[in-house]
């Protein structure tokens, strides 16, 4: 993407103006952890301030310490120029503070107005104004571009579409502070800029904006001064129209990054000779993916690519037999069985790693080994246990392979942060060697190095013979991965092609065609 | 896309009608209830009087109320094992107090008093100890229950006046009637409904037995609602209280041994999910009814046991337990 410098017209906002809120010397420590050591913000006004650093560099505990879910050991935070400290987050929304945190924090079981609107709803003689409500909730919704209804229920909406609603929730309000911590993790190109333009309204409104975000491209577009965070310290504050991007990556994390762009792999062709692994005929599930048909060889890599809401998550789901098709038929290894749970899938050497982390991945109160092996102990029957030094060998490879910080097995899941959370859970499939992996946005709200990290692994498997099916919201990043390439849209699949040299355009191209001639079709 | 639909006509409006997943297990509940009544009238004479309505409302009265505060708790995840005890203890303080002379008037806020100071009790303890639910209330059952004691070991009768006309009030609906603790009943009922769908208070509720630590970060006043609930199912317990002693003019404490779990099975079979966050008080009004069907027809019938009602509960407990392991199975 090059056309990120045009939105720098706007001036960077003065610093003549006091900020909003000040943190100084903020410092937080866990037991022995110190997350945070004497680091200090300033948030202005009319900005949009991207708070930078690796997985585990203290954002999320940052915020959190501003919002009131921790409280600091030390250090102030002064409120328009006055010291001021949140106890509680119902405090700091009440101070103005709107958060959305990097996970979906949002109840499951009301519906999607509901959670927008919880704590203010609107009311008419005492009572909440569910009309009112729900028709307050849709235009919020429909400024972020989201057109669901309101009254349905929020758990039985992709993550995406939740993550839209949490984001929905905090713009709702009129508030001074508007804090994203990675709102865009799960979120297309075509979200991504509807939540820009709503910043960007916000940002002339003179609301303090910090947004947190992997993807430089995005800060480079919308943000006007950053944060640099790495170890829990402060490296800097810098404009950002005025840190190149090798600059601001080495400020994070301390040195020259190597390998970023270039993953080398030759496309395989050849496997095409041989029979499929797993071949999926027709498969579909009513009101949730159209009959789909599906091929995937020994050692290759099918990306899929589709925008929010077009299938791909589903069809993960019917594969790995998350969820039940209700029509065609699924074969691995010439056995023509649709799987009917997890466990079969797993029988058959088949992983899914899901892109809802937080529900249906990972264990917070376990450590990091446990939640890495629970896998390989499902798919061995608690009767076998895992020897005690193959569990201490693998945790620890699989540790230092994908570079989980801290590097400590002990450690409790739910006190990782949320990129790091991301790589156990990678960890967790890639210890039980399956022959097909199913990875459902697998490097979610993982930084730069450590995704290049990751692709570089599983380029690696597949060329060892591992067949892997590639889902991702970033399309650059499917394309920079996948062997051939399955395009859906509208819970179907409309295209299917070799990847050489596809772009990311050709791949929006085939998106929107495919609307235009139903369009056509529909008029 | 969504010019090219056809408009359906009102009947196949209607035909296609299906009621949203999360209303199912009520729905369940009722048909059950609507079923058990039909089946009932037939086969024996008189079952199909209203009248037999009206009298199982009247009958139940104190379990419907004690199944709506045991729904608010539940709703947020907790348990409440306290409330049968409070009943008896309910009933042991009217009867005391009104056998020492107090006014009426001043026994009832005494009675409603003390259950609500309970609840806070739990609640606080619940809350702030953080200790769990079954253990907290499983500590205010046996502190009900002995303090009853305490006051009497012996049953004492109520013969107060004012407290006796009270008890046989009745409200005339042509031929039949009503007593005024069943009334009662009703509008608790219908308070709590207004309560959970439509205030602030209620759908917190809700949201803490969505995800607890979720509700926290959105800001909503957890700690006041959680404590909240407590509060209000130890009030339930005590108006419980105070329409059983109506109904049965004694005060004694082995009155509602065991009562709690009548109110919990009603609020299961009603639909309620004990895990939170999941059904209406109006399901446990019918999770009521239907218990108290199935004793009418046992009492009908005349040859069959009443144990079988406790056999009869225990099947519908488990048959709804499945129902609603497979109602919010299918909505994933
Ligand atoms: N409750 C906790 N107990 C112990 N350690 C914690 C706790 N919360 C965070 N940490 C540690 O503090 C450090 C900073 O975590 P934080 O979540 O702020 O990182 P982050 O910058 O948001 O990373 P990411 O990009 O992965 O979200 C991490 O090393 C994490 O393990
Ligand atoms: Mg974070």
């Amino acid at each position: 993407m090059t056309q990120l410098a045009r939105s720098k017209a706007v001036a960077p906002p003065g610093t003549d103006r006091p900020p909003v809120i000040e943190m100084r010397d903020i410092t937080i420590s866990f037991g022995a952890v110190t997350a945070l050591d004497r680091v200090s913000v300033r948030l202005f006004p009319g900005e949009v301030h991207a708070l930078m650093g690796e997985n585990g560099a203290g954002k999320s505990t940052l915020i959190k310490a501003l919002t009131g879910v921790y409280t600091v050991d030390d250090g102030t935070v002064l409120v328009d120029g006055e010291r001021h400290e949140f106890h509680s987050p119902a405090a700091s929304q009440a101070a103005g503070i709107s958060t959305v945190y990097q996970e979906v924090n949002l109840v499951p079981n009301l519906t999607v107005a509901e959670n927008m609107m919880l704590g203010r709803e609107p009311r008419r003689f005492g009572a909440i104004d569910v009309r009112a409500m729900n028709r307050a909730a849709r235009k919020t919704l429909l400024h972020l571009g989201l057109d669901v209804d309101p009254a349905t229920v929020l758990e039985d909406h992709p993550i995406a579409v939740q993550q839209l609603v949490a984001i929905a929730r905090a713009v709702g309000v009129q508030a001074k502070v508007l804090i994203l911590d990675e709102p865009t993790s799960s979120l297309d190109a075509d979200e991504v800029e509807k939540l820009f333009a709503v910043m960007r309204r916000l940002r002339e409104e003179g609301v303090a904006i910090v947004f947190v975000s992997h993807f430089l491209d995005q800060v480079y577009e919308i943000a006007d001064r950053m944060t640099i965070l790495r170890n829990g310290r402060l490296v800097e504050e810098r404009m950002v129209a005025q840190t190149p991007r090798l600059e601001l990556v080495r400020l994070m994390i301390g040195r020259e990054l190597e390998t970023l762009e270039r993953l080398d792999r030759a496309p395989r062709t050849e496997a095409e000779g041989g029979a499929p692994l797993l071949t999926a005929i027709g498969l579909g599930r009513k009101n949730s993916l159209e009959a789909t048909d599906l091929q995937l060889f020994e050692g290759e890599v099918v990306g899929i690519a589709g925008l929010l809401g077009s299938g791909r998550t589903e069809l993960a789901r019917l594969l790995y037999g998350a969820d039940h098709a209700d029509t065609g038929e699924l074969t691995v290894r010439s056995e023509r069985r649709r799987l009917r749970n997890p466990r079969q899938a797993l029988a058959r050497k088949i992983a899914f790693s899901s892109e809802n982390r937080k529900a249906e991945g990972i264990v917070g109160d376990l450590t990091v080994a446990d939640n890495m092996l629970l896998a390989l102990q499902a798919s061995r029957g608690w009767l076998r246990p895992v020897p005690q030094a193959t569990r201490t060998r693998l945790v620890r490879d699989y540790i230092e392979a994908l570079d989980i910080r801290p590097a400590d097995p002990t450690a409790l899941m739910r006190n990782l942060s949320g990129g790091n959370q991301q790589k156990v859970l990678l960890a967790r499939w890639l210890i039980v060697q399956p022959e097909i992996l199913i990875l459902d946005e697998p490097t979610r709200g993982i930084d730069i190095g450590a995704k290049a990290q990751i692709q570089a692994k599983v380029a690696e498997l597949a060329e060892k013979g591992l067949s892997v099916v590639f889902i991702s919201a970033e399309l650059e990043e499917v394309l920079r991965l996948s062997d051939r390439l399955v395009v859906m849209r509208d819970r179907h699949k409309i295209d299917e092609r070799p990847n050489d040299d596809v772009s990311v355009r050709d791949v929006l191209e085939i998106i929107a065609g495919e609307a235009r001639e139903q369009g056509d079709r529909d008029a | 896309m969504s010019a090219s639909t056809v408009p359906a006509s009102s009947w196949d409006r209607v035909r296609g009608y299906a009621p949203p997943p999360r209303y199912l297990p009520v729905v369940a509940t009722f048909a059950l209830f609507v079923g058990l009544y039909g089946v009932g009238g037939m086969r024996y004479e008189g079952l199909s009087d209203p009248q037999v309505l009206l009298s199982l409302l009247l009958d139940n009265a104190f379990l419907i109320v004690l199944a709506v505060g045991m729904t608010f708790v539940i709703l947020t995840g907790g348990i409440d094992l306290s409330v049968g005890s409070v009943v008896a203890l309910s009933t042991m303080i009217a009867a005391r107090t009104l056998e020492l002379g107090w006014s009426p008037y001043l026994s009832i806020v005494a009675v409603l008093l003390t259950g609500t100071l309970l609840g806070l009790l739990m609640g606080v303890l619940v809350h702030y100890f953080q200790i769990q639910p079954f253990v907290a209330t499983l500590a205010g059952l046996f502190l009900a229950r002995g303090l009853t004691y305490l006051i009497s070991v012996k049953s004492i009768s109520i013969t107060d006046p004012t407290f006796t006309s009270l008890a046989f009030k009745t409200v005339y609906f042509g031929e039949y009637y009503l007593r005024w603790t069943a009334i009662v009943a009703l509008l608790t009922v219908v308070v709590a409904a207004f309560v959970l769908a439509r205030t602030r208070f209620g759908r917190t509720v809700y949201a803490i037995g969505g995800n607890e630590s979720s509700a926290v970060l959105m800001g909503l006043r957890v700690a006041a609602t959680k404590v909240g609930v407590y509060v209000i199912s130890g009030f339930c317990a005590s108006l419980a209280g105070l329409l059983f002693s109506l109904y049965i003019l004694s005060g004694n404490s082995l009155h509602a041994v065991g009562m709690e779990l009548d109110a919990i099975a009603a609020v299961v079979i009603g639909g309620t999910l004990l895990t939170g966050g999941r059904g209406y008080v109006l399901g446990s009004l019918l999770g009521v009814l239907v218990l108290g069907m199935i004793k009418t027809i046992i009492a009908f019938d005349g040859t069959l046991s009443s144990y079988w009602m406790r056999i009869i509960t225990g099947l519908l407990l488990l048959a709804f337990v499945v129902v609603q392991r497979f109602a919010t199975r299918r909505q994933r």
